[in-house]
């Protein structure tokens, strides 16, 4: 039971970093973007790619997956998004399903479409047993170090976003364009260096999750739902409310699959349905939050 | 003379190319029965696209899960003549009964919240269909599909033939029907509050409006449609699978919907034909990637305007207001 626990925990984890960069250009931003995964998937790619043909060792990967998709997403940002900051919600919502489609045909073309095997490197591969019975943990060595790169990342980004100036900045410039623009502050400067930063999580978050959450073209797809959860579940005001979603939803699902396969991702969908209708703003949003 | 009442008559007045569009749609099977099949999927992707039309063009809402509706009317009616008996119209109705049930309940997640979380709440929707018929394989055949749905003649008369020209005409008709069904309503006071919520919801709440309830009313009607739409589709094939709750499904008729143009009635049906026309001749060319083509598409759509990209001669100088100005007509 522990274990289902931690794997949760885990999985949760990587959920959070996965959705945290959607949390800002959605929330915050007020884009509907659901090509998100576009992003996280190319961070998978990336790593996968560079250990299978280059034999670039895992720990030079990541921080190489992250640089590029951060670079890709300031590209883009640049170039495709900021036209359509301010269009309807329709639009966005088509943009960004464009964006998902040719990203999935795209990676199908140039790599194939068959799921992506990562092989570890062998310090990650191992497992720790603690206690007996029912109370026994087991962690993998590999879930174990997920865990600590996304809790030092969490503590990172609350610090970033609350203590710096680059994080008031940020807030200013979200909470009212016009007045942080007269105030000096380059809001495109910060907005592009936000996009750029949250895609490259996303990166990092696929180059991690590759081999948790299993890495084919149609990644996007299969877990824009997931991160549209973790954001809309758990609000947009700041990044407790994603993390805590982020970790419900892994638990809930990790258990979910384990005690009842029968019903698979039926308990999750079904939750948030329930938990939108009642609280349409989030679950863990204060009164009078935007 | 320009009274109110003239202008509020001449938006319901048919033009004279209307009866001739559809002249031309019923013919058709008879002039290239070799396309009898794919006339049969326009019309009932058309069927679809004018449903959502209802909810997103003439109501506002952006809804990712629409394929929920679709996908329940689709399996009820194919269960229904597996089980209980072959008769088509039986068949459709009970397809639609099931679909605007499911509509009733789901209207419940539209009424609350902003665009966010009722794109979420509409595809979540969507995905819990997809898992339903998924998991619960003794009754639908899970992902196997659900096979063996042999239906009866339409009326007792008109036998499903194996070049689908039965299937078109049927399709065609039911098709018509609704559209009629549709026109009717859009132009009706119901529709006009409709619209009055589109453009701005409060105004709306301001002048008495009750948008709730409105919203209810209208994203039943649509899920009624669209579970007609699903249960054409297999009623004409003899099959249903999966693969009508995925993701696409709302996504293309989204899409279809786009291309033709929003908030026209008429939009769904000339974007069901473009887009099968164009998906048809992509995918002779490129059979896997094709949906590459169908998101370099979309893209390029949103970037140059939606109003616009059919008016090429806008693109430069002071386009915007010409092809808005232009758009307005033929409502």
């Amino acid at each position: 039971m522990l274990t289902i626990l931690f794997d949760g925990v885990a999985y949760g984890m990587l959920l959070f970093i996965l959705a945290v960069g959607l949390a800002v250009t959605m929330g915050l931003m007020n884009f509907i973007n659901l090509a998100h995964g576009a992003f996280a998937m190319a961070g998978g790619y990336i790593t996968v790619l560079l250990m299978q043909r280059l034999n670039v060792p895992f720990l030079v990967c990541l921080p190489l997956a992250f640089l590029g998709s951060a670079l890709l997403g300031g590209v883009l940002e640049r170039t495709l998004y900021r036209p359509l900051y301010h269009k309807a919600h329709l639009d966005q919502v088509l943009f960004s399903i464009g964006l998902v489609f040719m990203a999935v045909a795209s990676v199908d073309y140039f790599v194939g479409s068959t799921q992506q095997i990562m092989q570890l490197p062998e310090w990650l591969k191992g497992r720790t047993e603690i206690g007996e019975g029912a109370w026994m943990l087991g962690m993998g060595h590999y879930r174990l170090f997920i865990i600590a790169v996304c809790a030092a990342l969490t503590v990172g980004l609350q610090y970033v976003l609350t203590k710096t100036r680059f994080g008031s900045r940020l807030r200013a410039s979200v909470d009212d364009q016009r007045v942080a623009a007269g105030m000096g502050i380059n809001v495109n400067i910060v907005f592009l260096s936000t996009f750029a930063f949250g895609s490259g999580l996303a990166g990092l978050g696929g180059a991690l999750g590759a081999e948790v959450l299993g890495l084919d073209p149609s990644f996007p797809l299969k877990f824009m739902i997931y991160f549209l959860i973790v954001v809309a579940v758990g609000g947009t005001s700041s990044i407790t409310g994603p993390l805590l979603a982020a970790l419900l939803l892994g638990i809930a699902d990790v258990a979910g699959k384990y005690y009842i396969p029968k019903l698979g991702a039926f308990i999750v969908y079904s939750l948030m349905i329930l938990i939108l209708i009642w609280r349409p703003q989030g679950l863990f949003v204060r009164k009078g939050g935007k | 003379m320009m009274t109110p009442q003239n202008t509020l008559l001449q938006a319901r007045r048919f033009r004279w190319w209307e009866p001739v569009l559809w002249l031309l749609a019923f013919v058709a099977p008879f002039a290239m029965p070799s396309h009898a099949l794919i006339i049969n999927e326009i019309a009932i992707v058309a069927l679809f696209a004018l449903s959502l039309d209802l909810i997103l063009g003439y109501t506002g809402i952006v809804s990712l899960g629409h394929a929920a509706f679709f996908g329940l009317g689709g399996y009820a009616a194919a269960l229904f003549a597996k089980h209980v008996m072959p008769d088509p119209l039986v068949g459709l109705a009970v397809g639609i009964a099931a679909a605007t049930v499911l509509g009733a309940v789901a209207s419940l997640t539209v009424m609350r919240g902003t665009d966010l979380t009722r794109l979420m709440v509409t595809l979540g929707v969507g995905l819990v269909m997809l898992e339903l018929a998924n998991k619960l394989d003794w009754l639908t055949g899970g992902a196997d599909g659900l096979q063996g749905v042999v239906l009866g003649p339409v009326l007792g008369q008109f036998e499903f033939d194996l070049y689908g020209r039965t299937a078109a005409w049927y399709s065609l008709t039911v098709l018509l029907v609704f559209f009629l069904i549709a026109r009717r309503i859009v132009q009706s006071p119901f529709g006009a509050t409709l619209k009055a919520i589109r453009d701005n919801r409060l105004r709306a709440m301001a002048i008495g409006i009750p948008v709730t309830v409105k919203l209810a009313q209208v994203y039943t009607l649509a899920a009624a449609l669209a579970g007609a739409a699903g249960a054409l589709l297999t009623q004409t094939t003899g099959f249903a699978s999966l693969d009508l709750f995925e993701f696409h499904r709302s996504a293309d008729v989204m899409l279809i919907l786009v291309i033709g143009g929003v908030g026209w009635l008429y939009g769904g049906i000339l974007g069901a034909v473009g887009f099968k026309l164009l998906q048809d001749v992509i995918s002779s060319i490129t059979p896997q990637y094709w949906t590459f083509w169908i998101g370099l598409f979309l893209v390029v759509l949103v970037l140059v305007g939606r109003d616009r990209l059919f008016r090429p001669w806008t693109w430069f100088g002071a386009g915007r207001k010409a092809g808005a100005a232009s758009n307005s007509g033929g409502h």
